[in-house]
This record gives structure tokens, sequence and C-alpha cells, in this order.
């Protein structure tokens, strides 16, 4: 009487058109959430899910409901030591005695907290930027394979057949397979016609006989199909995996005390959205930062953004120190190689021409890619100007003037521009 | 016991043993005991798609919602955690009776799950007057099917936002929706849909005719004006608000009676709790012990069951700090089974209180208690002083207007009756949920509702009330006035949007 079903195999999902509802309507609270986390979390897991909370005020379904106080009385177990008539002090917190209501309350408080998927975190998290929609598939998009033709197979899908193809080999089979008759049809005309010189009627049996066996042998080849399943050729595929690299993306970042946190916020999403850019196009991406003031370490990500210096600037030591490690380790011919600086365009006056001349003979011809971004500055400074002339004469070059985070994005979008992958 | 009946002796189940068990489980439940239920289906599901059964509260079928939505992360949220474990079990009050097992459970809980749910709850759906009365277990499937699709339609007609503003409200008033007094008209989904384009015209014809704004001929003595309209006070939010909501559209009504219809849908489970998980409790107590005891499991297996067993009626005391409130499987169960004890071996006192049940048929006084009560009754009827003592009971009167808490009564000779009267108090819908009515509507002037709060014991309403006051003009369009009446009838203005 009973009836077994395994649903295990159905769909799942099936919450997810309310899961999208759900974060529809609190999506503005959502992009404060995301917002936030940007700057808390570290640039390469920018690819995960991220944990939000609201509060959860905000998303309650009002009931009416009684509310605390009023006359009540609670029936609770486990009674060890009271009798009858006993007062007791109110328990301090909520008002009321009962259990039930004080274990609401006390959980109600709490915010409403939950993970957003990848793909939700990074619709929100370019939101502002207005990602074009093709840039977006691409970030998210997953190894991409490429359907390469491979000649012609016997087999396939009827949608693939090769019609020239195949009727090239009927053709040929037609012609293969009729050429014995053909030959002999040939020969046959011959004698009759060498009969009939010779003074025999048609209706000799000689002729007769000639004439039906060519008509034997045209049936027969009549008889030939015109097409053959043997004819049929498809259009062959295989699928190649897209050739795809190791990329190293150089960040640097000048922390000297002019660079407040606002602008390294505004750093680290430049930086972020590089970094997502080139993981999503090259099968290893590998971050070095690189910070100076007036000489330049390779750090950690946590001291990269975070540790604080103070000092004066002189960007070149950034410039020779990222020249010696791409020397060290990453020879361009296997590494993409990228880099995104990041300044206030603070920098010592005479250094400005010693880093147009490093960047323009050293270090571009090697890099696919050089960004820069001036964060904020109060006026453009000689480390502009240098870079200008730079940008003049060098496509891999692009420099861009952040004040805002929605700048962030135009300055990726030069880089897709030049570089469409 | 002979070897031979065993069953198996893995744990890990596989559908021919699932079909075994139930075979078994079945025959005992309908053979032996004469339990009543209807046909089951049971689905095996994946944890995932548990969640996905939780956040459409507990129906296979329902229309969307960014409510269900928040439902579905946050138990997603608190599961991956590990935060809280999933039910072993839904089961779904249909015909046949709907029962969802995890595959993460052993094959020892899949039985444990099978005996509660599909002759447990069953037959506890199929029984009890409550679920008798307001809902149709043979219908429902169906009345969601076309519930969803309707919505669906709505949403595409009238845009995805309108209907979800429409829908948070009536979600507000969701438990407001019932008529507690009056017996609702079966479900059918052909009748619904048939129904329903009718309903529409004669509705809107039916509204119109009570807006009319030319006044008539006669009118104009103080007799028509002194009529108020609804002539009697209406609890049933919802129903009112569809038959008489001046701006709604026919849609609209139709979307305000769906959310009205399985609001009316969960009507009995949230007032037969106690009751419908101790009846299913002592069922599969009862049930796998039977099947023990005929030999066709093992100690293993049954020590397995037992644990479980022992995990859900497990009560902590009020100090405890796991203690959140009365644990309804185990004050079900302790009742369901002092019943039968009070039938079986009745001592003086059960002999007292219980004149008429002491010493009967346990299996006969058992059924006629799951059909005819609800928890209320049930426990002011049932509730003995040996479950009070062994729950160690004690009642505490919590009166805001004094500085401390005062002991009322305890598990002793003075105090039962007050303890199961208080008990059974905590479990009336009149103390759980706040008395709200429809009392009037300014007919001829600015149509403005007024709807009036009973009070009960002096509680006064949460702060929900500006919102859902807000969400009570959606629907009706008007400007809306809510009063509360104290118990010696003084009247009071709360609030007014």
């Amino acid at each position: 009487m009973s009836h077994f079903i395994d649903r295990r195999k159905s769909a799942k999902g099936k919450s997810a058109v309310n899961r999208q509802r759900f974060l529809k309507r609190y999506k503005s609270q959502l992009k404060r959430a995301v917002g936030e986390a940007v700057s808390r979390r570290s640039i390469t897991d920018i690819d995960n899910g991220e944990k939000v909370s609201i509060p959860s005020r905000d998303v309650s379904e009002p009931v009416f409901q009684h509310g605390s106080g009023g006359v009540r009385e609670g029936v609770f177990p486990g009674n060890r030591e009271f009798v009858q008539g006993d007062q007791l002090e109110r328990p301090q917190g909520n008002g009321g005695g009962s259990g039930s209501s004080a274990g609401d309350s006390g959980e109600g408080e709490d915010d409403f907290v939950f993970e957003l998927t990848r793909d939700e975190y990074l619709d929100l998290l370019f939101d502002d930027l207005e990602l074009p929609n093709l840039v977006r598939n691409q970030l998210k998009g997953a190894t991409e394979f490429k359907n390469v033709r491979a000649g012609y197979a016997t087999a396939g899908a009827p949608s693939n057949i090769d019609v020239v193809r195949s009727l090239r080999g009927a053709i040929a089979r037609r012609v293969a397979l009729g050429a014995p008759h053909r030959g002999r049809i040939r020969e046959l005309e011959e004698r009759v016609e060498a009969l009939l010189r010779d003074g025999l009627g048609e209706q000799s049996p000689e002729v007769r006989e000639c004439r039906d066996e060519i008509r034997r042998l045209r049936a027969r080849i009549n008889t030939l199909p015109f097409i053959d399943d043997f004819d049929l050729r498809y259009r062959a595929f295989t699928r190649q995996p897209e050739p795809t690299s190791k990329a190293v993306m150089f960040c640097i970042m000048d922390v000297s005390g002019s660079m407040d946190e606002s602008r390294k916020s505004l750093a680290k999403r430049f930086f972020l959205l590089l970094h997502l850019f080139l993981q999503r196009s090259y099968d290893q991406t590998e971050v070095v930062f690189i910070r100076h003031h007036t000489t330049a370490a390779e750090v950690d990500e946590e001291d990269f953004f975070y540790a604080r210096e103070t000092g004066g600037t002189v960007v070149s030591s950034a410039l020779h120190l990222a020249d010696g490690i791409i020397r060290d380790r990453y020879s361009s011919g296997e590494w993409n190689v990228y880099a995104a600086q990041a300044s206030d365009g603070d920098n010592w006056e005479s250094d400005s021409p010693v880093c147009r001349e490093l960047l323009k003979r050293k270090l571009l011809p090697f890099m696919r890619y050089f960004a820069y971004v001036e964060i904020r500055p109060i006026r453009h400074q000689t480390l502009w100007h240098a870079y200008e002339q730079v940008a003049a004469g060098m496509p891999n070059f692009a420099m861009q003037q952040i004040d805002e985070p929605e700048d962030v994005f135009s300055v990726f979008r030069e880089l897709f521009k030049r570089q469409p992958a | 016991m002979s070897e031979r009946r065993l069953i198996c002796d893995t744990s890990e189940w596989s559908f021919p043993l699932l079909e075994r068990f139930d075979q078994e489980i079945g025959r005992i439940a309908e053979k032996t005991y004469g339990l009543d239920t209807y046909a089951n289906q049971i689905e095996v599901i994946t944890s995932e798609q548990m969640i996905d059964a939780y956040s459409s509260v507990g129906l296979p079928i329902n229309y969307h919602h960014w409510s269900f939505g928040k439902q579905f992360v946050s138990t997603e949220q608190h599961y991956r955690r590990g935060h809280m474990g999933l039910a072993y079990e839904i089961v779904i009050n249909s015909d046949p009776c709907i029962a969802y097992l995890m595959e993460e459970n052993s094959l020892p809980m899949q039985a444990l799950v099978i005996a509660h749910a599909c002759y447990g709850h069953n037959s506890f759906f199929k029984g009890n007057y409550l679920f008798q009365t307001w809902t149709s277990a043979d219908a429902i499937i169906d009345y969601l099917v076309f519930a969803r699709s309707y919505v669906a339609e709505c949403e595409q007609r009238y845009g995805t936002e309108q209907v979800e503003l429409l829908l948070d409200s009536c979600h507000a008033l969701m438990n407001n929706g019932v008529d507690r007094y009056q017996r609702p008209a079966p479900l059918s989904l052909a009748e619904e849909e048939r129904r329903q384009v009718e309903r529409e015209t004669y509705l809107q014809s039916q509204i119109n005719d009570l807006w009319r704004t030319l006044p008539s001929a006669e009118s104009g003595d103080g007799q028509a004006k002194a009529k108020r309209f609804p002539e009697e006070p209406q609890e049933n939010l919802l129903y009112f608000i569809e038959k008489n909501a001046p701006l709604l559209e026919p849609w609209q009504r139709e979307i305000v009676r769906i959310v009205r219809k399985v609001g009316q849908y969960f009507y009995p489970q949230r007032q037969t709790q106690v009751m419908n998980e101790g009846w299913a409790t002592f069922w599969h107590y009862t049930l796998l012990n039977r099947l023990y005891d005929e030999g066709f499991v093992t100690d293993g297996f049954m020590l397995e069951v037992l644990q479980s067993h022992t995990n859900v009626v497990y009560q902590p005391d009020y100090n405890s700090p796991h203690f959140n409130g009365i644990n309804p499987y185990a004050l079900g169960f302790a009742m369901m089974r002092d019943i039968r004890r009070i039938c079986e071996a009745p001592t003086d006192e059960d002999r007292e209180w219980f004149p008429d049940i002491a010493g009967r048929d346990w299996l006969e006084v058992l059924k006629f208690a799951m059909a005819n009560f609800k928890d209320e009754s049930f426990i002011s009827q049932f509730l003995s002083p040996r479950v009070m003592r062994d729950f160690r009971l004690f009642s505490v009167l919590d009166d805001t207007s004094r500085e401390e808490l005062e002991v009322t009564a305890i598990h002793d000779e003075a105090g039962y009756r007050h303890i199961r009267q208080a008990l059974a108090d905590k479990y009336n819908l009149g103390s759980q949920e706040p008395n709200i009515q429809i009392f009037d509507v300014d007919l001829r002037g600015d149509r403005s509702l007024t709807l009036r709060h009973y009070r009960y014991q002096d509680r006064p309403l949460a702060g929900t009330v500006d919102e859902m006051l807000r969400h009570i003009r959606r629907l009706w369009g008007f400007k809306v006035r809510l009063e509360s009446v104290d118990e010696r009838g003084r009247l009071e203005k709360l609030a007014e949007c």
C-alpha cells in the first residue's frame, strides 16, 4: 500500500527562484555588505562567495503578536526547590517569564547572516562598475574548449553531413562499380556496328543477342544506388583546450605617508579587478606585491595593504626591484607579465625621468601590460608627466586617474580594449 | 525468536529493505493496532532537497515568494555550519500522505521514520477532527498547483513587484485568516478553477453595490446610520478583506484567498503539536518494539532506534542551558503512554481522576483521544498527576504590575488542577495569538476600517503594530484604525494608518 519514490536524482534548486527574489529584495543592503567585505578580504580569494549579514529587523515578516507585559502564567518542568507561594526575583533581560518567548527574542536580535555564491557575489561587486556583460561573462567563464575541425569521419550526427564530400564519394562509387559494364557495353556496341556494316540486319540473331546484352548491362548500371550509406561523410571535430598559460601580476604601491587608507582601498579595488581578470584568462596566476617609499621591498599581502610607513618617495626603486624579479623568476617567454602601479603621484622630482627610462627600456618590452593609476592626486606632478611621455610611445602602457570607486572600472576597461581576450 | 524472521542485520538501507520494513510495520499498524491511514507515498531525498522542503513551509509545491528564499538561505546556512541538524523526516497532510526520508539516515532511522511519519502522523491526519474539518487532504496538492500557476500568471500580467507587495501584506495576516467557528468548504482543483472566474465577476459586482455612492431616496433617517458594518465583529481579517475591500482588483482578491486557504491548511497543525508529535512518537515506539518482539530486527537495530527515540523525547529542566520550552514530543509521548498505563494498570489515584477510562481498552481510549481533541482540551482532559510529577511541573505567575514572580502551584495535591489548567491555557490559541477583529467600516464617511484588539490577560500588542497597520492599509486602501479593549471594557486608541 506504500509507494516508494527515489527523488534524489530530480532537480535540486527548487528554491532557486525564491532565493533570487530574496536577494533582489535586499540588494541595497547586500551591496553595502559586499562593499565592506571587499576591503576586508584578500585579493586572491575574491573568487569565493561572501558571507553577508543584514540586520534582522529589515528582513522581518511582521505578524500580530503579544508584546511583553500583562499577566501570564508559565508552566515549567524540573522543579527542585520551589513550593507554592514562593516569590521569585524577575529574571533580567526580557520582561516575560515564559520560556519560549525568552528563547525567541534572544535569537531574534542577531543579524541575518548568510553566504552568497560566487556568481551572486561578483554580480553585486561589479554592479556599480557597470561591467559590460561580455566582460562579466569572461570573468565568470570556466576553461574554454574550442571545437576544431579534424577532417572527415564515416560516422557522425546527421547535421554534420558534408554534402559535397558525400556526393563526390557517391559519384566515385557509381563510376567504379559501373566501369566493367560500361567497358563491355562499348565492346558490344562496336561489335553491333561491325555486324551491321557486314550487312547483317537488325533482326539477325547475332545483333539481337548483342542488343539484349547491352540492355541487360544498362539495367544493371541503373540499379546502382545513387547514394549509399557507404558514401556518407561527416565533418569531424575534436575539442581542443584553448592555449592558456601562466601570468604574473605585479602590484606596485606607494606606501609613503601621503597614501592614506581610502587611497589604499581604491588601489586595492583596482588590483583586485586586475587579478580577477588574469585569473579568468590564465590557468595560473601569481601575484607579487611590491611596496615602496624611498626603498622598495617585496612583501606579502597583509603588509602590502596594512603596514604603515612614512617618508619620501622614490618610485624607481620599485621598478628596479620589479625588473630584478622578472629577470630572476619570470623570464617572459612562458610568463605573461602584468603590472599595476598605484600612487598618489608624489615623487622625487629627479627620479621621474629615471622611471621613464626604466619603463621604456627595461620593463615594458617584457610586459603584456602596465597600468598606472594615480589616486586622488592634489595636482599632477613630475611622475605623471614623465609617464605621459611613456604612454605616447608604448601601446602596452596605460595611465588613469582615479578619484572615486566608480572610476576604477574605466581604467580597467581601457585594459580590455587593448587586449581583447 | 526464530532467526528466520530477521529482516536483515545491516544498517545500510536499500529500497527493497525499506519496502520490506514498510510492509511489516504497516501490517502491525493495521492488523494489530487497527490504525487507519491514508496510502503512503514515501520519497527519498537528499539533504539539499530537504532544505528545499523546509523553505516552502513543508509543502511539496508552492508559489514563489522571497520569504521562502529567506527561509531557505537561513536554513541552508545553519545546516552547513552544523548549527542544526535537519529533521529526519517531513510529512505532508495529503492523500496519499507524502513523507520525505533523508538519504543520510541509517536503516534503523528510516524504519523509525516510516513508523513515525507514515503510520503515526498519517493516522493522526486522517483521524483528528481538526484536520478533518479544516483541511482537505485529497485536494491540497491540486490546490497548491492551482495557486502556484495562478500567482505566476499574475506575476506575468501585473508584474512581480505588485504581486510581491500583495503577498507580503497577506502573509502578515495569514494567521488572521481562519474562520474558527465555521466549517470551510472542501477544496477541489476543478471546482476552484471554475469558480475562480465566476467569483471574479460576481465579487466585483457585490463590492460595487456595497460602495454605491448614490444615496437611495428613503435613506437619511438615523436608523440606517446606527447600523454597523459588519454587523458582527469579524475575526477572519483576510476573508473580510477578500470580500469587502473596496479597491482590490479581482486577481488581488484571488491571491488574498489563496493565502487564506494555505493559512487555513496550517491552522490545525498549530493547535495539535503536542498531540500530533506525541501520537506519532508513541506509535513509532510501540510499532518498532512490536517488530522487535516478533523477531524481525536485531538488538543492535533496536538500540539505535531507542537512542534516537530518547533524544527526541528529552525534556531539559527549566534551568538547563538547553531549555527551550516544553518539548511537545516529550509531553505528548508521556501523556499517550500514561493513558495506556491508566487503562492497563490503573492506581487508586487514576481511578479517582479518570473514572471513565481507568481499566478500559487502551487502544480504544487512545484513538478516541486522538480523534476528538486538540492540545488545549487534550491536556485539560488527560494530563494526569503522574505525568506532572514525572515532569516536576510548576507554574509561575508573571504579572507586570507586581514586583516579583510568584510560584502559583507545584506538582502536589493542591497544585495539580491549577497546573493542568495553566498548561492547557498555554496551548490555547487565544493565549498564543492576540485576538484582533474587524469592528467597523465607515461606509458613509471616509471608508476607514476599524479593528479592535481584545486584550487577553492584559497583554499588550508587540511593536509590530504600525507595520501591520501599513499592510492592512495596503489591502484595504483606506484609513485603518486599531483600538484596544481591555478586559474591563475600556477602549483605547492604539494606532492609525
